[in-house]
């Protein structure tokens, strides 16, 4: 699918955004206030932030799960809905979100299945993906045999399955306990070398975005707002591994997104600053 | 997941050997005692009553099963297709709402004598449609309530493969609802058999297990008509365990773990 865009399509264009939750009594929340962004093919974008800070709240949206109060947002430059008619992007969740009824390989071919995809052409593609996550030995296995790690592979696999261009994560390892959390995030890099797709990367939790990213979109809440957008700059994907995390530049970036994302109240108290998120 | 397997020894053996000590107990008070028949007999004699009259008992389940099982049957599809319409339709679940909440506090047996009436007291449809009705509330109600489980991550996800709401129908919020349809089978099962032989006590044709109890007793002969309590209680213990079999082969890996 990405073969066929030509370069100056960017992956997603997110232009003067506004979401506002209407309130029973009161004004509504604003959720997101005027965020654009633009995120080219196979780049790499996390979104990072406070809670409140609108983040889940523009992934939704480019999904077009939920629709901008005003703002327009294009991906692979159609609409974003016509993008999620067309599945030009997966997606996985905090929540892996499987099915329990069905095994790890039915899992991964649902969304195959439900798009009519052929018998044979989805146990391939399965077969394939599984051994990607690396879960080649518990293919048959039902969700609940598995642990939080292994479910969110099994996600991350199905959301692989279309060969999406784009790949849109929600907080995907915000469940799981900090060995599996970089686990995954190597093997997340390893499987984006691979596959070229761009991604959307939700996080709150600095060193999992720097690492993981070309750039960080570092977001401030209430109203939502992009504060400022961090080029991470460690490199080609492919060549991103454990050593990574003992780099001086990854440092430096890491130190950098935390500033930014303190930002005035931690010029104002420093003190109270240490205590923000910074998994 | 389960911390321990209860062995054989424990599952099997152990509800035998206590089913008959409390026999024996009973055979011995009876006879220890000298109660009278009338009052409660010894299991023994039922048990001979009910090898001496096996085929009248056989009969007597068969035609009380087949009015449970057609009951079960109609009153099961006919909970399964409303409660689909109202989690469809908002509208019909409010209008439904507080119908179904009277059928649910009816004493339905009591509908029997009216239900004679309007098909003739030769013919089983009565009995049958009380033993509808008594299926049908649990089964509407569960099955209302399982059509309601959808996690939101499923619906974000169907609607993220932007599928037909059939296609998300069939693919989520079936499969969610199966164990709840279950549960409400299982309680019905049995309400089934129950309704059907309480609504013989109030007319119709002869030959079913309620109506052979009442008979059998009148003309006091004791023995038979327990024999025939054990007769409905099998009938009863058949179609719970159908249930409950049919319920763990089909949700086997329902479980909502996470």
């Amino acid at each position: 699918m990405s073969t066929s865009m030509t370069v100056d399509v960017p992956a997603v264009e997110v232009h003067g955004v506004t979401r506002i939750f209407a309130a029973r009594k009161g004004q509504g929340v604003t959720a997101l206030d005027d965020v654009s962004l633009t995120v080219a093919p196979g780049e790499f974008v996390s979104l990072i932030g406070p809670s409140g800070c609108g983040k889940s709240t523009l992934l939704r949206l480019v999904a077009d799960l939920d629709v901008p109060t005003s703002g327009s947002i294009e991906v692979f430059g159609k609409p974003a809905r016509q993008a999620r008619i067309d599945q030009d992007y997966g997606i996985a969740f905090q929540q892996a979100g499987l099915l329990p009824w069905r095994t790890v390989a039915g899992n991964i071919e649902l969304p195959l299945e439900l798009h009519g995809v052929g018998k044979t052409a989805r146990r391939a593609r399965a077969a394939e993906l599984i051994a990607l996550v690396g879960l080649a030995d518990f293919a048959s296995h039902y969700p609940d045999q598995l642990s939080g790690g292994m479910q969110q592979r099994v996600a991350i696999a199905r959301s692989l399955a279309e060969s999406p261009s784009l790949l849109l994560m929600d907080e995907p390892f915000g469940a799981l306990d900090e060995m599996t959390r970089e686990r995954m995030q190597n093997e997340l890099v390893r499987i984006c070398a691979e596959t070229q797709a761009a991604v959307v990367f939700v996080t709150h939790s600095i060193p999992e975005a720097v690492f993981l990213s070309n750039r960080v979109v570092v977001m401030s809440p209430r109203p939502g707002r992009i504060r400022s957008i961090v080029s991470v700059g460690l490199g080609e994907m492919s060549g991103r591994g454990e050593y990574l995390r003992e780099d001086e530049g990854f440092f430096h970036a890491l130190s950098h997104v935390r500033e930014l994302l303190h930002g005035d109240e931690g010029t104002a108290a420093p003190a109270g600053a240490r205590g923000v998120e910074t998994r | 997941m389960r911390t321990s397997q209860p062995g054989l020894a424990q599952t099997v053996l152990a509800p035998i050997v206590f089913g008959v000590a409390v026999i024996l107990l009973w055979q011995g008070l009876v006879t220890g005692l000298a109660i009278k028949a009338f009052i409660l007999p010894a299991p023994f004699a039922i048990g001979a009553e009910f090898a001496a009259n096996l085929q009248n008992v056989a009969n007597g389940m068969a035609v009380t099963g087949r009015n449970s099982l057609i009951g079960l049957v109609v009153g099961a599809l006919l909970g399964i297709a409303l409660a689909i319409v109202s989690a469809l339709a908002r509208l019909f679940d409010e209008m439904a709402a507080p119908v179904v909440a009277a059928l649910s506090v009816v004493p339905i047996v009591a509908l029997a004598p009216v239900l004679y009436t309007m098909f003739g007291a030769g013919a089983e449809t009565a009995r049958q449609l009380v033993a509808a009705l008594a299926v049908f509330v649990p089964v509407y109600f569960n099955t209302l309530k399982g059509l309601r489980q959808v996690r939101p991550v499923h619906r974000d996800l169907m609607r993220a493969y932007a599928v037909t709401s059939w296609q998300a129908t069939r693919a989520v919020t079936l499969p969610t609802a199966l164990p709840f349809v279950f549960t409400g089978l299982r309680i019905a099962s049995s309400l089934a058999v129950i309704s059907a032989l309480i609504a013989e006590y109030f007319g119709g044709p002869v030959g079913g297990l309620g109506k052979s109890i009442t008979s059998a007793a009148s003309s006091s002969n004791y023995g038979l008509a327990w024999a025939y309590v054990l007769g409905s209680i099998i009938l009863g213990l058949a179609f719970y365990c159908a249930a409950l079999i049919v319920e763990k082969l089909v949700t086997r890996n329902h479980t909502q773990h996470q």
